[in-house]
């Protein structure tokens, strides 16, 4: 598969330790980056470190997610600042306290907005943009929790499956345009997201979930699991008959 | 901060001795968004990468501030040299990004897997002591976190000039360092020229450290079991030739599990030696290696410290002066020969007089020895009580960022100026260290 070149990216959530830690590897390249993120001052803070790493440019944009009417201007914010656009990432989320998103409509709402619907509608004018240019490269961070609904955090699973849904007829959409669409399905992770959860054995480090990102991005691949484990892992529990998985209890 | 966390990840030493649980772990992931430390009912200790050896990183029943997280660059001049970051960033992480932009640490410490908070909370030394002095030389501002809430900017002759001597070498008592700025050294490539020459006893150890003098690397390694000093006296200096492309250095050995305890016995470390000693065969031999092998030969074995077993090691450094420094140092070698214990090639080497600018600096003028002691118990304290003891006695110093065991005594009489560090120690921050060190003895 030919080496994509991926010079100029477009960063949602660039806040997001993983996004952050992918987003140095390009860096140390020379790249350049329009960076979005909620606070200002944590956008800051990651800006100049690409900035420090080798990047010729690391413009933030402030930006909620949930601000649908922000998106266009976002995009055209990009495409000003570096020319044309090779790579969009996107990585915002929230991992939601479940045992509230099973009491509150309000709080399932608000997690599915964040982590499913703000991504959808954003990939709505990028893939617009990436279809018209006939190249370019959609990178979206949905998790291996969307692969099977589970009693610990279907919330998170069920936004995270609508992502993965959406992205696979994307990826079939564009692939004539010559368009790649990337699926990152990263296991837990260690961050600042999972910080308050008991870290077992499971969780993988922030850089090398960057390193497999960053090799997926280059290479064009359409799916790529972090850690590669997951795969298998998912692959089993993905096939197994309902009725054994529900007295699994997971 | 939920228990959890201590199962997670390994809040201890690298030496693994002593074993002291923090209460609690707090993880910092912004500078502008850190816990209240003022709030805090149990004293507070930053946690870098644990690499201190003893309990100088440890705070048994207080919280670890866990630094990991703050670990971004700030902002790095191509031109100067001048680099900012984060407390928590490891040096290993500024080597990737300063090297391929023909830049180097000013003073880099055995491994580069250390924070750079951690760096200066230590004053670390490295091989070009004699010629540049510590790493707390080249930081020109820091900014100091107390507890009280303040955010002090430090300088070396600014306004809280004092507060940046007590936090150089202040083993993180000062309060939370969250970002720091150093002035890095230019290198004309990644490679280093080496020469190393095999000596028979410490006077002509002490010989060739005097000759390479104006080397910017030297170092010995020597065999700890021979009490004449046997060993190889290594001088380096940055060679010509071309910059590296940037890359992140993945690690590719690691000791997966724990070596049973007693794998390394007296005699398998004897041989061990012999054979280092005679791998060369001619009296110097010169070349030229990457800068890894040369500054960081344990980095290459990820968790090296447990081909010690559960019950981990203790790390010995001292400095003596030179005054009497040949005789003490055997002293030390033999009291350790005769104790057969086992030690891997011990590090001797020269400390120069470029004076440290940390009110609790470990470094002074004179012959510095450090090795390994697996620990075997009762009879390993005892014998590091008797090293410490003939060190001390000696007008010599321990190095708090190695050391497990030293009494309040001996801290008080090879550090005189702890009184005056103490009035800069901040109120909610303390370590088992300092506990140890400064507690009254009957």
């Amino acid at each position: 598969m030919p080496r994509l070149t991926v010079r100029r990216l477009l960063v949602v959530g660039a806040t997001s330790r993983i996004a952050h830690e992918t987003c140095r590897r390009f860096a140390a390249e020379g790249a350049s980056f329009v960076l979005a993120a909620r606070d200002p001052a944590k956008l800051d803070a990651v800006a100049a470190d690409l900035l420090a790493h080798g990047a010729a440019l690391a413009e933030p944009f402030l930006l909620d997610a949930t601000d649908y009417d922000r998106h266009p201007a976002l995009l055209d914010a990009a495409v000003a600042h570096l020319g044309r656009i090779d790579a969009v990432l996107v990585a915002h989320g929230l991992l939601p306290d479940q045992a509230k998103a099973e009491r509150s409509v309000e709080a399932m709402r608000y997690a599915f907005e964040v982590n499913a619907t703000s991504v959808l509608a954003l990939l709505t004018p990028v893939a617009a943009y990436f279809e018209a240019e006939r190249r370019g490269l959609i990178a979206v961070l949905s998790s291996v929790a969307g692969d099977r609904g589970r009693r610990e955090n279907y919330v998170y699973g069920a936004a995270k499956a609508a992502v993965t849904r959406f992205l696979e007829g994307l990826r079939v959409r564009l692939a004539p345009a010559g368009v790649t669409v990337l699926t990152v399905k990263p296991g837990p992770v260690k961050t600042p997201m999972t910080a308050h959860l008991e870290q077992g054995v499971l969780f993988a480090e922030p850089e090398d979930v960057a390193d497999r990102i960053y090799a997926a991005m280059t290479r064009g691949r359409d799916i790529v699991h972090t850690p590669s484990w997951w795969r298998p892992i998912m692959g089993v529990l993905r096939n197994l008959p309902e009725r054994v998985f529900k007295r699994l209890g997971l | 901060m939920a228990p959890a966390d201590l199962l997670s990840k390994n809040y201890a030493s690298w030496g693994r001795y002593p074993v002291a649980c923090p209460a609690a772990v707090e993880r910092l992931a912004w500078r502008d968004a850190l816990p209240d430390l003022g709030a805090s009912e149990r004293p507070v200790l930053a946690y870098g990468q644990g690499r201190s050896y003893g309990d100088a990183c440890l705070n048994s029943g207080g919280v670890l501030l866990d630094t990991d997280g703050l670990d971004r660059l700030i902002a790095f001049d191509r031109v100067t040299g001048r680099v900012r970051a984060e407390a928590g960033v490891t040096l290993a992480k500024l080597l990737d990004v300063l090297v391929p932009a023909g830049w180097f640490l000013p003073v880099t410490p055995g491994t580069k897997f250390v924070s750079l908070g951690g760096a200066i909370a230590n004053d670390v030394h490295g091989k070009n002591h004699h010629i540049a002095g510590t790493f707390g030389r080249f930081v020109t501002a820091m900014e100091l976190v107390r507890s009280d809430g303040q955010r002090l900017l430090l300088t070396p002759s600014g306004e809280h000039d004092d507060l940046f001597r007590a936090t150089i070498g202040g083993l993180g008592l000062t309060g939370l360092i969250t970002w720091a700025e150093f002035q890095a050294i230019p290198i004309p490539s990644d490679q280093i020229a080496v020469t190393r020459t095999r000596f028979r006893s410490l006077p002509e150890f002490l010989a060739l450290a005097g000759a390479a003098a104006d080397q910017p690397y030297t170092v010995a390694w020597i065999d700890a079991l021979s009490p004449a000093g046997r060993g190889l006296f290594m001088q380096g200096h940055h060679a010509p030739g071309g910059l590296p492309a940037p890359s992140r250095f993945r690690q590719k050995l690691a000791a997966p599990f724990d070596v049973p305890s007693g794998t390394l016995n007296a005699l398998t470390v004897r041989a061990f030696n012999a054979v280092y000693y005679h791998a060369q065969r001619r009296d110097v031999a010169r070349s030229q290696t990457h800068y890894e092998p040369f500054f960081y030969p344990l980095d290459a074995v990820g968790n090296w410290n447990r081909i010690y077993g559960r019950r981990g090691f203790l790390q010995y450094q001292c400095v003596v002066p030179f005054a009497d420094g040949v005789a003490v140092t055997e002293a030390l070698l033999a009291a350790i020969s005769a104790a057969g214990a086992a030690s891997f090639l011990a590090v001797l080497k020269t400390f120069g007089d470029v004076p440290s600018p940390g009110l609790l600096s470990f470094p002074r003028p004179g012959i510095t020895l450090a090795l390994d002691l697996p620990h075997r118990g009762p009879e390993t304290l005892a014998l590091v009580r008797r090293l410490n003891a003939i060190a001390i006695e000696a007008g010599g110093a321990l190095y708090p960022a190695k050391d497990a065991v030293m009494s309040p005594a001996q801290f008080r009489a090879s550090y005189p100026d702890w009184e005056a560090f103490g009035a800069h120690v901040d109120p909610k921050f303390s370590s088992s260290f300092w506990r140890r060190v400064t507690a009254s003895e009957s």
